[in-house]
């Protein structure tokens, strides 16, 4: 007991302070996480490249040479990244022949790399969201790469058997039907777990295997949901398309992100304005307590499921609804996965989500671009998230690395309950 | 001569507390020194740096004149310093011979065979010279507590250990068991092995120790020879002013019945009928005290009481209305506090601020709720209110819980429950790990409400906790309830023969009755 401690509360503007400062610590290992890893990723880059390799042979002959290569090596591949997801310079020189009486189709072009990484990013909100809210209730979500096909063959679905709607009823209808398509997908492992004890992990995972092979039956040519002589969907009716803003330059920024970022307020209030998040919270905090408590755990979980697997089947909804207008096998590529990463960088709060899926999405976009200009393939990407994972999951590597301390009384996040709970 | 072991400017510094603050501490050979300390106050650093678990920032240790370097427990037994902890390290499924090997496993050559006659003749010299009556090969799993400490106690001594630590011992025992430790440690003290005990309970202290250190916030405050003190004058030691060590209680006013529980059958996890046909009757402004060693049913009991574990037969019922296997919410509504036993597990979100911890069974009514929304307001208000009104040390009420000491907690949750009408209060070892002053105060907190005519059901396995606090006592044995007594007609000794399975009748023969003065103290 320490008796010096002052009695009374701390006034509220003092407390402000306290929680700011605990913001920008909970900020500081994922930005040097992801500091990290586009450093170790800088050297594959370089030292995968047989210029670099050729130069570091002659390197005590001509040490700058050597140098000079790597960095000329790392500066193509990361310039062509930036280029290629965000072209702030082209913008730039766009808005100046645009202010000088210029037409605006040249910044509407200058615009696409930008653009493409906000439109990337918005499936990766949704499923992060998904996995966050899962983190949050104590459950790990795995099936968001099923859940969220289940939603984007639920709003596929709705998108072209209604013809002659208007798209005020049309789409929301759509929306609703993906919303609703990946609850019951995540509903299910959670009622699971509530009345047989089956683990989460597990039964997402077979839930993902049931909804690929189910698509396959259904999207095989000839299948009930494919599109004659091709194995997809038929195109969606542009009464169900979410709008998409500056189409005519290739441009395909939807509103979808707008929809993403309102979703990711109602998460957010949802979880720490509410009461309804105070349980949910309370139930990932401390199961015990919840149960002690009076929270009815049972509920609680096949709620949090649910919820979770809607948010992911939005993510398959939008991407659907606004970019391939079909589905095809195949169509989520490994994004549910990618979702948990992006949960775990985002520490599950949906402020950190938004952010980490903005990152990642800018990531997925430039590294097309590197690849054309530097011939550096895509997959260096695959291995720059991963590494961001690695040290988010292993945070004492980035603070002996950065020598930082533990900060007090944080413990790590605790992503799930452990296993048989 | 210089003394078996001396601690010379022992410094630790944890982030935010000086947990070890240039302690010297000199023990003689053959003497029993007892570490006296609230938690938290460095006791606990201090051995685990002798032990070579931390490492210390400062300060040096000598072993019989000579400067050693401890750097991991296995120096520390190289040294012979062995250590019994709170919490035994054995395999429940392997013999005591085999735990006393592992990790220091005697074998043959060259084939590498276990030599366990060796070693269970070896145990066997070793529990006929210090009486410690240990059979080498039961599996840990049938023993006692009792005789697990002394199979730790075993182990210590097969490695050759002439100083033993010994971190709050009696925690786990009865009364008689607790004797039996201290005829042990005595005689082991008579051949020569010098023991440091730890302990938070002044009885023993004097009763068992040569010579008595106080730590106090990581600073020696005392040290004296335990002739020359007494109760009083440690617990003010420990905790810094004067301590009340008994409660001040007048007699119950007792009425109308509150808690009923009629043939109570409960299971625990492994299917084991746990509580065995209990029946028990608990009246508005009563305290009505469960003593019983740890393990008898107690946990699965209150657990059944408060919605956490599935009543198999019986009827439990709150001012005659049927609440058998009610929701805990229910119970709550009903007016049933719950302190819970393991209160860091079931309590507490420990990373909730603790502002929140006031509400987390009240979150979803107003005024803390405003429909769906949570109140933040009304929170802060309750929380401002409630730590000023129990005293609760915290920096403020928006940190995580986990940064209060455990008598903070503690209060984080007595304030919780009283916080609220109630009409039964159900508190299973409040007070256990608690330092002298939490004590105190929430014995005074569990009076007061008895007095504003609560029902109280106390659980404890401290039987001073049990003599002290309650009105009525009933003895709980394998599942069974084997006796209620008034709490002013037995001794200390009697319940404590009952709680080891003898009956009402025997006990009253066979120990010494009460005497008329009051009980001297209930830490």
């Amino acid at each position: 007991m320490d008796e010096s401690s002052s009695h009374s509360v701390t006034p509220k503007s003092k407390d402000a302070k306290k929680k700011s400062s605990s913001w920008a610590s909970a900020m500081v290992v994922p930005l040097l996480a992801v500091f990290t890893a586009l450093v170790i990723g800088a050297l594959l880059i370089a030292f995968t490249d047989p210029v670099v390799l050729d130069a570091w042979k002659h390197f005590f002959a001509d040490p700058m040479g050597a140098l000079a290569a790597t960095w000329q090596s790392i500066a193509v591949a990361y310039g062509a990244l930036l280029s290629g997801s965000l072209g702030l310079v082209e913008i730039w020189k766009a808005l100046g022949v645009w202010l000088h009486g210029g037409g605006t189709e040249a910044l509407a072009v200058a615009m696409v790399p930008l653009s493409e990484s906000l439109t990337a990013s918005v499936p990766f909100i949704f499923a992060g969201l998904a996995v966050a809210v899962g983190f949050q209730g104590g459950l790990f979500n795995i099936g968001a790469e099923g859940q969220l096909l289940v939603g984007a063959l639920s709003a596929v679905y709705v998108g072209y058997s209604f013809p002659g709607l208007p798209i005020y009823i049309h789409l929301p209808m759509a929306l609703i039907a993906g919303f609703i398509g990946g609850a019951i997908w995540g509903a299910i492992p959670g009622l699971l777990k509530a009345y047989t004890g089956g683990h989460e992990v597990i039964t997402t995972i077979m839930m993902n295997w049931i909804i690929i092979s189910i698509s396959a039956w259904l999207l095989k040519v000839g299948g009930p949901m494919s599109r004659g002589e091709l194995p997809i969907t038929p195109e969606v009716l542009p009464s169900a398309q979410i709008p998409k803003f500056f189409s005519t330059q290739g441009n395909r920024f939807h509103a979808g992100f707008f929809l993403a970022l309102i979703t990711a307020f109602l998460i957010f209030w949802l979880l720490y304005k509410s009461t309804k998040g105070f349980e949910i919270r309370m139930l990932g905090a401390n199961f015990k307590a919840a149960v002690y408590s009076g929270i009815n755990v049972k509920h609680l979980w096949v709620f949090v499921m649910a919820l979770s697997g809607a948010l992911a089947g939005m993510a398959g909804t939008v991407q659907a609804l606004a970019i391939d207008h079909w589905v095809g096998m195949g169509f989520s590529g490994g994004m549910g996965f990618d979702s948990i990463a992006l949960a775990l960088l985002g520490r599950s709060h949906p402020l950190g989500v938004v952010l980490a899926a903005l990152l990642f999405g800018t990531l997925r976009n430039g590294a097309t671009r590197m690849q054309s200009v530097a011939h550096i393939p895509i997959d260096i990407i695959t291995i720059i998230q991963a590494l961001v994972i690695v040290f988010i999951a292993a945070p004492e590597i980035i603070r002996w690395l950065y020598r930082l301390r533990q900060p007090e009384g944080e413990e790590a996040p605790i992503f799930t309950t452990s296993w048989g709970s | 001569m210089a003394p078996v072991l001396e601690l010379r400017n022992i410094t630790k510094q944890f982030p935010g507390v000086l947990a070890n603050d240039h302690i010297n501490l000199r023990l003689e050979e053959g003497e029993i020194l007892a570490l006296l300390g609230e938690n938290g106050a460095g006791k606990s650093t201090l051995m685990n740096i002798l032990y070579g678990l931390y490492e210390p920032d400062e300060g040096e240790v000598f072993i019989r004149g000579e400067q050693v370097a401890i750097e991991g427990p296995a120096d520390a037994i190289r040294q012979g310093i062995g250590m019994v902890h709170q919490h035994f390290m054995l395999i429940p499924v392997l013999t005591v011979t085999e735990n006393v090997m592992l990790g220091d496993e005697t074998v043959s050559t060259p084939i590498r065979i276990l030599k366990r006659d060796k070693v269970a003749a070896r145990i066997r010299e070793l529990s006929e010279q210090h009486g410690l009556h240990v059979d080498p090969d039961a599996r840990v799993q049938s023993l006692s507590v009792g005789v697990r400490q002394r199979v730790e106690i075993i182990k210590v001594l097969y490695r050759h250990a002439n100083i033993l630590i010994l971190d709050e011992p009696t925690a786990v025992l009865t009364p008689q068991e607790a004797d039996e430790l201290f005829d042990i440690l005595r005689s082991l003290r008579q051949q020569g092995v010098s023991i440091i005990f730890i302990s938070h309970k002044l009885r023993e202290v004097l009763e068992l120790a040569d010579r008595v250190m106080v730590i106090r916030r990581g600073k020696v405050v005392g040290e004296t020879k335990t002739e020359e003190a007494d109760q009083a004058q440690l617990a003010e030691m420990m905790v810094g002013r004067q301590v009340a060590l008994t409660v001040a209680k007048g007699p119950a006013q007792v009425g109308e019945p509150v808690l009923e529980v009629k043939d109570l059958y409960v299971m625990d996890d492994r299917l084991q009928m746990t509580v065995d046909g209990v029946s028990l009757t608990v009246h508005a402004g009563e305290v009505l005290g469960v003593a019983g060693v740890q393990g008898n049913g107690q946990t699965e009991f209150v657990e059944a009481l408060t919605g956490l574990r599935q009543v198999r037969a019986g009827k439990v019922s709150i001012d005659g209305e049927d609440i058998t296997n009610a929701s805990p919410r229910k119970l709550v509504e009903a007016g049933v506090a719950h302190i819970p036993e393991d209160r860091q597990a079931d309590g507490l979100v420990l990373r909730f601020p603790v502002a929140d911890n006031f509400v987390i069974n009240t979150y979803y009514k107003p005024p803390f709720a405003k429909g769906w929304r949570v109140n933040r307001a009304a929170i802060d208000e309750q929380a401002e209110r409630l730590i000023r009104d129990f005293d609760i040390r915290t920096p403020s009420a928006y940190v995580p819980v986990s940064n209060l000491s455990g008598g903070n907690q503690q209060k984080v949750i007595v304030a919780r429950e009283f916080s609220r009408p109630i009409r039964l209060l159900v508190a299973n070892q409040p007070t256990r790990g608690l330092d002298v002053g939490s004590i105190e105060y929430i014995h005074q907190q569990l009076i007061n409400k008895r007095d504003a005519g609560v029902a109280v059901l106390l659980v404890s396995a401290e039987l001073d906790e049990i003599m002290g606090l309650s009105d009525r006592i009933a003895v709980m044995f394998h599942g069974k309830i084997t006796a209620v007594v008034d709490a002013n007609e037995v001794s200390k000794e009697q319940v404590g023969l009952m709680m080891a399975g003898s009956s009402l009748e025997e006990a009253l023969k066979q120990a010494p009755a009460r005497s008329d003065a009051p009980i001297e103290a209930i830490l």
